[in-house]
């Protein structure tokens, strides 16, 4: 998985503030939460930036079968226990008589549910690790048993 | 008793832990989608992928002549055995040990070779037990012990006993809740434990126990395999403090001791300090009220031989298990109901079910049911047939019908079979 770190190892680390962050490091996390994209950073566009600009295009590209917001959920290693249906912040919060006591969704606004056996995803542009206010949740990924839940 | 919060909720009878906020869709007959059951639960509910037939010798005949030559067999016996049940209703169950005692069979289940000394403990108020309810809604320290809880009950976590917010444990896992593993390998259960897993070698639960009890008691522990002591002082120091407390007790712990006075021994010491309750990782979804009907009826929960025209007469003990009753080769025939003991026992000890008479009856064909003189296929409980059945807690759950079938549930066939004796 893509850290802020990582990403922030091929930037110019100038802080020039073209991109309209403070600091490398800001531009590094909103590439990480899709807030702003590669191209956003004009020096990483100069030719001697070119090898850092692709390595981070790439980095960053969508992983096939991941949501816009970078869930992958490895459906053959699910066994629909639900542990990260039942940890995730925003379904205690959304449905706390629901998903927040164990039981079955009965909200709409859930991300995570079981679905024949197999954890499916809504309302992904949701989940704290994403959009201005992200922090780095990770209560679906440290519950689950099998690891098939994966940010990328 | 549960009683569904939802009309549209039905109750998943994939295991001992009977969820009941399951929703499903049907067309056609059949159950098409499963919502929030695991995948577990989803196989069981979705149907046989390979249903049985009603056959006599291999013969595909109707149910009325499976079911009179099932009676035919059990009207000669000398010494018949009845075994299974975990998968069948209380009904049914109640009408087996009905149909045992006219007989007079040998009547035991799976408990016999698994979970029958914990609930033996709990049914004798030997040890104290609790709802999952109350485990959901106040349990702070919960301990999976020879449990590997997220193979065998998917949802054993999620429902009840470590992520979902209760009462008193409104700060959820994180903060609210701590989850002991005590194993002899990295399970999927231990895994959810984190630094919190206690690894101990084969066989070493009860020694493990006595260090504890010593730690317990302020004393140094001592074990004879390397462990790091502070870690059995840590581990104390948290049962010692937890205001509502749980072990859950699987097969490795039962398979890894003698008796259960170890386990008593602890719980007896952990509840002159803090609060303590225990629960059976059952897993066949109705293995406990098997278990609860024959005890009500007998004052045994398994190992039972009735005495044929005198049904006062119950004798009980290891040789009625069905371990024993087929190892000393005792039955002539056996009637075998919603389980599989050609495939669950060792071969050298089911063999002798390939040399007698095997009626089967089950929704599904199994290893036994291909070797069986007569199957009688029955309706899927749970899902073809309604009915009650106990949680692995104790609680009794009802459950409706969620699609028809023209195969009878188990107690009419067995009711039949008496019929016709
Ligand atoms: S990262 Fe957090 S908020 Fe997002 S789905 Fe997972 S548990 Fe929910
Ligand atoms: S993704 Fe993992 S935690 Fe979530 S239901 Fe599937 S197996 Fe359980
Ligand atoms: S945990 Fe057991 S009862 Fe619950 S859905 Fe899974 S198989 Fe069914």
């Amino acid at each position: 998985m893509t850290n802020a770190m990582e990403i922030y190892k091929f930037l110019p680390k100038t802080n020039c503030k073209e991109c309209g962050k403070a600091t490398c490091m800001a531009f590094a996390v909103s590439l990480l939460s899709r807030e702003l994209t590669v191209g956003d950073c004009p020096p990483l566009k100069e030719d001697d930036f070119k090898a850092n600009y692709e390595k981070l295009s790439g980095m960053l590209t969508p992983v096939k079968g991941a949501a816009e917001t970078g869930m992958i959920v490895h459906e053959d290693k699910c066994f629909g226990c639900g542990n990260c249906v039942v940890a995730c912040p925003v379904n205690v919060a959304d449905d706390p008589h629901g998903t927040g006591i164990g039981r079955a969704p009965t909200s709409d606004k859930v991300i995570l549910r079981v679905e024949d056996g197999i954890v499916r995803t809504s309302n992904v542009h949701e989940c704290r690790r994403f959009g201005m206010d992200k922090i780095l949740c990770n209560g679906c990924i440290v519950t689950c048993p099998t690891e098939a839940i994966e940010f990328v | 008793m549960v009683t569904l919060l939802n009309e549209n909720y039905h109750v998943c009878t994939g295991c001992a832990l009977l969820c009941d906020d399951i929703e499903v869709v049907t067309g056609s007959g059949r159950i098409t989608e499963v919502k929030t059951a695991c995948r577990k639960g989803v196989a069981r509910m979705k149907g046989c992928s390979e249903p049985m037939s009603p056959t006599v010798d291999g013969q595909e005949v109707d149910i009325d002549n499976a079911i009179g030559a099932a009676a035919g067999i059990l009207s000669n016996a000398r010494s018949p055995l009845v075994f299974g049940l975990g998968n069948s209703t209380n009904m049914a169950q109640k009408k087996a040990i009905e149909l045992a005692k006219r007989i007079g069979a040998v009547i035991d289940d799976t408990s016999s070779f698994c979970q029958g000394p914990t609930l033996e403990a709990i049914f004798n108020e030997n040890i104290r037990s609790t709802t999952l309810d109350d485990v959901r809604n106040k349990a702070d320290v919960i301990v999976y012990w020879g449990a590997d809880a997220s193979n065998s009950h998917p949802r054993h976590f999620s429902k009840y006993s470590y992520f979902p917010r209760g009462q008193e444990r409104q700060r959820g896992w994180e903060e609210d809740r701590i989850m002991i593993t005590i194993d002899i390998r990295r399970s999927h259960t231990a895994k959810i434990s984190g630094d919190k897993f206690y690894q101990i070698p084969l066989q070493a639960d009860a020694e493990f126990i006595d260090a504890l009890i010593d730690a317990l008691s302020g004393k140094v522990p001592k074990v004879s395999f390397g462990f790091d002591i502070k870690r059995i002082l840590e581990l104390a120091n948290i049962l010692k403090k937890a205001r509502f407390g749980t072990i859950f007790v699987g097969l490795g712990l039962v398979y890894s001791i003698d008796n259960m006075d170890p386990v008593v021994k602890l719980m007896d010491k952990l509840n002159e300090m803090s609060n303590f309750h225990l629960i059976p990782m059952v897993g066949h979804y109705n293995m406990r009220g098997f278990n609860q009907n024959l005890f009500n009826e007998t004052g045994y929960l398994n190992r039972v031989k009735f005495e044929k025209g005198d049904s006062t007469d119950v004798q009980h003990g290891a040789e009625f298990s069905i371990v024993e009753t087929l190892n000393n080769k005792a039955a002539d025939a056996a009637l075998v109901i919603g389980s599989d003991p050609l495939s669950s026992l060792p071969r050298v000890i089911a063999e002798h079910l390939l040399n007698i008479p095997v009626i089967t009856i089950d929704p599904c064909e199994t290893f036994t049911s291909r070797k069986a003189k007569v199957t009688i296929p029955s309706a899927l409980s749970g899902v073809e047939c309604g009915g009650s059945a106990i949680r692995m807690d104790g609680v009794e759950v009802k459950f409706e019908p969620i699609i028809e079938t023209n195969r009878p549930p188990d107690e009419e066939i067995l009711t039949r079979i008496m019929e016709a004796l």
